[in-house]
């Protein structure tokens, strides 16, 4: 009686083995099966995303005016690179390059001299966060509406000037006009600070630039 | 500085032809009973059209999350991307748009980034470069700048930079580096010579995922500086900033 429990429990455990194996071996004929009788004919179209044009970035160039203390207010050139994170932050990486005159002292005395000619040179990049507060329109006429944005930014960066690297805060306040889609025009005011030592005690110069540009968006 | 301005003259001048040039612009088909197109790139600019459903619209071009699109009648108008990714393409898929989420974070291969800080007292700029190896080891490239009240530095170094969950919103990082550093003493003070050294670094820092590509991150530093001189000099630095991966 027993051994007639052992065959079938035996005999019952090999069908479902030999069960599991079949549906298995069916599974895997399944997969590699015969190839389907109507090949369907698809033609994708996709949209490739390297085509639509990402413009984050900004490269422009400006000029204007740049007032150094105790050294005149001088003309300043420069460029700037900008990359939009967001509708609202961008950082922007930007230098530029002045020539100061001589102070009222060195006029005045006659031969003294502070600075010699190449330290009298200026120049400064900046690294700086921005951020566009207050985005808008502006109207020209009766048909012409342009995109513009007024901007606060602000960072850090290097002055070079009178013989040595300054480490130097900038805050500012700017105005965007977007005559084109892919073309802006700045006009920014920017305040340059930091510690000069030239005139015997150390002190925190404001160094004010206000100026106009041109950027392009790619 | 001339060499530099005429190179950002000559990226002016082929940015420009790029945006004088035709392209062939992707087409997609509103699915949503309408989209909205807002006079500007910026959830303040208004409304002033609305595409319908079924209608075939052109993408010109997109900034940070918004798509300039172009409609049958002419109008031109930007949509956010939260609309544009429930268009579909020509052959009826959903049009994939590649927002930047924090999977694409974690996918991420080259980062770049800015730094402001405090190293041994002075004030410190660094830009970097980096390169995921593997997704958790990540080869860096650092450039610095220390301004002090007395001396300047020059600083240049490749870290190894190991994350530890590189998949989490938050990740501390462990960095090992060696470079170079060029010392040159303020003008106002007894002339000294400028000074090379070789430097080690080992690091510890903090990377946080904000929004879209852009990363917070947190270091700090201890530096080595191999100098000529009997000790070796140990500098603590101390900085933060942000960085964009790509």
């Amino acid at each position: 009686m027993e051994s007639r429990f052992l065959v079938l429990f035996l005999m019952a455990i090999t069908a479902l083995g030999l069960g599991a194996c079949s549906r298995q071996r069916a599974v895997a004929a399944d997969e590699s099966g015969q190839p389907p009788v109507i090949e369907p004919e698809v033609h994708r179209r996709e949209i490739e995303q390297a085509r639509i044009d990402t413009e984050d970035f900004e490269v422009g160039v400006y000029a204007g005016q740049l007032s150094v203390e105790d050294f005149g207010v001088n003309s300043v050139v420069g460029a700037h690179f900008t990359y939009h994170v967001t509708e609202g932050f961008f950082v922007d990486v930007s230098g530029g390059r002045s020539d100061t005159e001589r102070t009222s002292f060195e006029r005045l005395s006659g031969a003294a001299q502070l600075l010699t000619d190449s330290e009298r040179e200026y120049s400064y990049y900046n690294l700086s966060l921005g951020y566009n507060i207050l985005p808008g329109e502006s109207f020209i006429g009766r048909n012409r509406a342009l995109n513009t944005a007024l901007y606060v930014i602000g960072g850090v960066g290097k002055t070079d000037f009178a013989g040595d690297d300054r480490f130097t805060l900038n805050v500012g306040i700017g105005f965007r006009l977007m005559p084109l889609d892919w073309l802006a025009v700045h006009a920014d005011l920017r305040d340059y600070i930091y510690d000069i030592d030239l005139l015997g005690q150390e002190k925190t110069s404001h160094n004010l630039e206000a100026r106009i540009g041109v950027s392009f968006f790619f | 500085m001339r060499i530099g301005v005429s190179i950002i003259v000559l990226g002016l001048g082929l940015s420009a032809a790029t945006g004088w040039t035709q392209q062939r612009h992707p087409e997609v088909t509103v699915q949503d009973p309408f989209i909205e197109l807002h006079t500007g790139p910026g959830r303040g600019y208004p409304i002033f059209y609305v595409a319908e459903r079924g209608e075939t619209v052109t993408v010109l071009r997109r900034r940070t999350d918004w798509f300039q699109i172009e409609i049958p009648r002419g109008e031109r108008g930007w949509v956010h991307l939260e609309q544009m990714a429930r268009t579909l393409d020509p052959d009826g898929e959903a049009f994939e748009v590649p927002g930047f989420s924090l999977e694409d974070y974690t996918d991420r291969r080259w980062e770049v980034g800015m730094q402001y800080g405090d190293f041994g007292g002075a004030n410190v700029i660094s830009a970097f470069g980096g390169y995921g190896v593997t997704e958790n080891l990540q080869l860096e490239l650092w450039v610095g700048q220390a301004l002090g009240r007395f001396s300047n530095s020059n600083m240049l170094n490749v870290n190894i930079s190991h994350l530890m969950f590189p998949d989490k919103r938050v990740t501390p990082i462990f960095t090992l580096g060696a470079g170079t550093i060029n010392t040159s003493p303020k003008a106002t003070l007894v002339a000294t010579n400028d000074r090379q050294d070789a430097m080690a670094l080992a690091g510890l820092g903090v990377r946080t995922y904000l929004t879209r590509r852009f990363v917070f991150r947190t270091e700090y530093k201890a530096y080595v500086v191999f100098t000529s001189r009997d000790d070796n000099e140990e500098v603590r630095e101390w900085k933060a900033g942000f960085s964009f991966f790509f």
